[in-house]
Parts: structure tokens; sequence; C-alpha cells
């Protein structure tokens, strides 16, 4: 009796401590949040979203930086999401399982923990420099997509391994071929989680400041860019420029927290695209 | 259960496996008689799931295996560097021991096989898909419902499924891995009969775990141990008269 009531106690306490560790972790993040929205709230308005910025950045909006994040995502996402997805299929599916394919995995997996500024750096000398595209938006999205593959081949790896095998081996036994029974039978039940990883992967990407601020983004820009090989403005940097770089900081400031909510927002918006597209799959599936 | 003689299906000789350094089959001689039914048993581990995969070289996909000896289906080697294996195994069905029905409609999942061969013919694939789920038994179940996912039926339902799913590609041979173990009685009973319909018309081999039905089912039973074939021979004879003392004891209970 005694030791029961004790293991009670031991579980109502577990419980509590899990609990109280979530709670903690959640009044960060609102504290947070709920501090941007309040001192950037007031920033936003139509005007803000729509416009460049005037008068030394101290007055206008954000428009090139919303625009050229949305871009330089967008070629992040080109180079990521097909290459990424094809290099999973290819390791989970079609690779010997043997040291070599375990390595390259390993290195995989080591090259998402890489500094960004470590990217940064290598797109410099990569895409500015050997493969003179300049310091351009295209630079500057290859380096994203390049820090992006390691997530997206390892969530769309992921995703593939919850694949029942029997769905694979059922299949093969009717006589598809084995690229039949991936297409036709493995990809469609795995490609809600390779979008769902994959989004993810560009959420942080278009957050990322260190790895375009050497290739591509710019300071400040009257226009927007114009083709892949121009400079561009984003949210990030421009963020940055405005909270510690800026002549006039505590002038700008609202801007800066107006800049940081409308990054937020827009991260938020991306994964929360990934869940909508998991969930709408997944119900399809049913 | 006849035990007159009928011609031979595929012939496995002197067939062994290896997993990595691990041999699973040692030696094994085994013939299986066009439209009759040959049921493998054995105890765990004896090598009966290795030995019905090598006959559709599902075993091809683990990493690391490796065959020796010859299987010949209809006289011809299934190992023989021409052979094309998605044809081989378009030739002999398989159904598993777990019902694997795929994540799609009823109907979908029987035209499985027909659409990635290539058939488009709507009014085609609507035939098979009757005469198949029909051939399955399970025409009458289903018939209402074929746009429902598979998933709502039941496991025994899922298993005829499968079966009807490998008709539809109008095999030469089926292989049953276990194909009752998974499901109930009831359920069990179906697949019993209609594994006795279907040998009027393929080549049947069932891997089993219970030897009850395997003396229901089959004309002839290789009884293996620890890779090896123990015993061969008409069903009748090897429940009744078996030559091996091992046979005797694991068809009597005493060990398995």
């Amino acid at each position: 009796m005694k030791q029961a009531t004790q293991k009670k106690v031991a579980q109502f306490l577990a419980f509590l401590l899990l609990r109280v560790c979530l709670y903690l972790v959640l009044a960060v993040l609102l504290l947070f949040l709920f501090d941007i929205g309040k001192k950037g709230g007031g920033a936003i308005s139509w005007e803000f979203l729509s416009q460049a910025p005037r008068k030394g950045m101290t007055a206008g909006g954000i428009f090139p930086a919303i625009f050229g994040t949305f871009l330089v995502t967008l070629i992040t996402a080109l180079l990521a999401v097909p290459l990424g997805m094809c290099a999973a299929i290819y390791l989970n599916e079609y690779a010997r399982q043997d040291r070599l394919t375990r390595l390259i995995r390993l290195a995989i997996r080591n090259l998402s923990g890489v500094p960004s500024i470590v990217y940064g750096l290598f797109g410099v000398i990569l895409f500015v420099n050997i493969m003179r595209f300049g310091t351009s938006v295209l630079s500057a999205g290859l380096t994203l997509g390049l820090m992006t593959l390691p997530w997206t081949i390892t969530a769309s790896e992921e995703a593939l391994k919850t694949v029942p095998n029997s769905y694979r081996e059922g299949a093969l036994a009717l006589g598809a071929t084995k690229w039949q029974s991936i297409r036709t039978n493995v990809l469609p039940y795995a490609v809600p989680g390779m979008l769902t990883g994959t989004v993810l992967g560009l959420a942080r990407a278009a957050g990322e400041t260190a790895p375009i601020l050497f290739t591509g983004a710019a300071f400040f820009l009257p226009y927007l860019p114009k083709s892949l090989g121009d400079q561009f403005m984003a949210l990030p940097y421009h963020l940055y420029i405005l909270a510690t770089q800026h002549h006039q900081i505590e002038q700008v400031r609202p801007l800066a927290y107006g800049t940081a909510l409308v990054l937020i927002a827009l991260v938020l918006g991306l994964n929360m695209t990934a869940v909508v597209i998991r969930y709408r799959l997944r119900r399809k599936r049913r | 259960m006849s035990s007159a003689a009928t011609a031979i299906k595929i012939q496995a000789r002197d067939l062994d496996f290896y997993y990595g350094p691990v041999r699973a089959l040692k030696a094994v001689n085994i013939d299986c008689h066009d439209r009759k039914v040959t049921a493998i048993i054995g105890p765990s581990g004896c090598g009966k799931s290795t030995f019905i995969r090598t006959l559709n070289r599902m075993n091809d996909v683990i990493a690391g295996t490796r065959v020796s000896g010859r299987i010949l289906l209809d006289g011809e080697d299934i190992n023989a560097p021409d052979v094309d294996v998605v044809e081989l195994r378009r030739r002999v069905g398989m159904v598993f021991q777990k019902p694997n029905p795929f994540p799609k409609s009823i109907y979908d999942n029987i035209a499985y096989g027909l659409r990635i061969n290539g058939l488009r013919d709507k009014r085609k694939l609507e035939e098979t898909v009757e005469r198949s789920l029909r051939g399955a038994a399970l025409w009458e179940e289903v018939k209402d419902r074929l746009d429902e996912n598979a998933f709502v039926l039941s496991g025994g339902q899922q298993q005829r499924l499968c079966i009807a799913r490998s008709l539809a590609v109008e095999p030469e041979v089926i292989l049953f891995d276990e194909p009752c173990s998974a499901i109930d009685p009831i359920a069990t009973a179906k697949v019993e009969d209609l594994i006795e319909n279907l040998k009027k018309s393929y080549t049947v081999v069932i891997v089993t775990h219970n030897m009850q039905q395997a003396a229901r089912v089959s004309d002839y039973t290789a009884f293996m141990m620890l890779g090896e074939l123990v015993e061969f021979g008409p069903t009748g004879k090897i429940f009744t008269a078996p030559t091996h003392k091992l046979t005797e004891d694991y068809i009597t209970g005493r060990f398995g």
C-alpha cells in the first residue's frame, strides 16, 4: 500500500517536472513574441509593407527586403528541394548500405551543424569568385541552398524510412521495377514528410544573415533586383543593419522591431504551410 | 490428395542460400508440381521462408545474400544472368505473412499490377479487377465500395485482397508465406478454401507454421529443419507414415 502511494507520488512529480519544463519553454517563446509584437506592431502599415526605405532608412517601408527574401528563398528552394529529395531517394532506396554510404550520411549530418558563416565564406569563394556569379541574389540563393541541403536530405530520408517495407516488397512481387515501386508506392507516402522537413529547412534559410552577408545582400538598394545577377535587400540583413549598424539606432528602433515582426511572421507562415501540407496530404491518404 | 505423376513446375536443385556468412539453406531439393499445393513446414528459423523467397528472387533485395544451386521454373534457371527478374515476379506471385494492402482504394490495389505493366484500358482494368476479386472470393463483400481505402477491410479481407491483387497479373505460380499467421480462424478457413480452388489454375507453394493447415490444403509436403530438407513427399505419406524420426517427432508435436 505504502509502495503504491510512493509510486504515485513519484509519477506525479515526474509529470509535474515535465510540465514545468514545457511551460518554461513556452513562456520564453511567448514573452519574446509578445515583446516584438508590442514594439513592432505599431510600425506595421500598408506603407511599411509596400514602400522602399526612405531618408537614410529612417522612414518608408521594407518592401525591397521582403521581396528580396522571397526571391532568395525561391532560389534556395530550387536548388535544395529537388537535389535534396533525389539525394535522399538515392541514399535510402538505391545505395548499398555499406561503410561508404554510412560515411556519406555521417558527413551530411555533420554538414548540417556547420556554422552558417562558414557557408557564407564558402559561397563567396565558390559562387562569387570561382563561378563568377558576383555578389548577387543568385550567389546568395545558391549559398543558402547548400546550407539547406543537409536538412532537406536528412528530412527526406527520414520520411522515406517511415514508408513500410511491405509497400516496396508488395510492388516488387507484382512485377514492378524498383523505380516503379518507388515512384508509385513509396514516394506518394513519403512526400508529405519530405515537404514538411524541406519547408522547415527553407524557413530557417529565410531567416539567415551570415550566408548572404558577403554573397549578395545589399545594405541599401533603391531598386528591386532586375536579374539574378543583381544584389538584393533581405529581411534578416536589413534587421541586422537597423538594429546595430544604423547611424540613428534609437530613431529606427520601431522600424527594426517592425522588420523583426515581419520576418517572424514570414517564417511562421512557412512553418504553418508545412503543417498544412502535411495535414492535407495525410488526410487524402486516408 | 492425389500423388499421381504431374508435370513439375519448379525444381530446386542443391539449393544453398547465404545471409552473409550464414548458410540458411543447405543443398535443398524440392519439386513443386504443376497445379498442386506444396506445403513447406518446419520449426521457426528452419529456412522455409527463405526458401519460398528464393522462388521469386525476393531475397535479391536483401543486401549481402547469395544463392547457389539451381531453381528451375519450367526447366529454366531463374537465376541465370539473362532472366528478367521483373518478368519472373509477374509469373511467380507472392502473398506475404502480414496482409500488405497498399494505402490506396480497393480498386487501385487490384489494378496496381496491371497499371505498372502498362495497361490503361479502363474496361479491361474493370474486368480484371472484378475477375480477380471473384477469384479471391472477395467480390461480393466489396463490390459496392471499390473506391474505399483498402485499410477499412478486416485483416482476413485484406489478405484475400492481396491474393486478388496477385491474381490480377495472371501469374503461373503463387507463393504464400505463412498467409494465415496474422488472421483469425474463420478468415483462415476462407483462405484455405481459396487455396483449394486456386490450385485448379495455379501452382501453389505455401509456407506454414500450422501442421493441420499443411495437412488440409497441400498435396505435397516438405519438412525442413535447420536449413536442410528432412523429408519431402505426398502429404498423406508425410503425415501418416513419415520415413524420418525427426519428421514424426515434429508432426506429432514432440518439438517445434
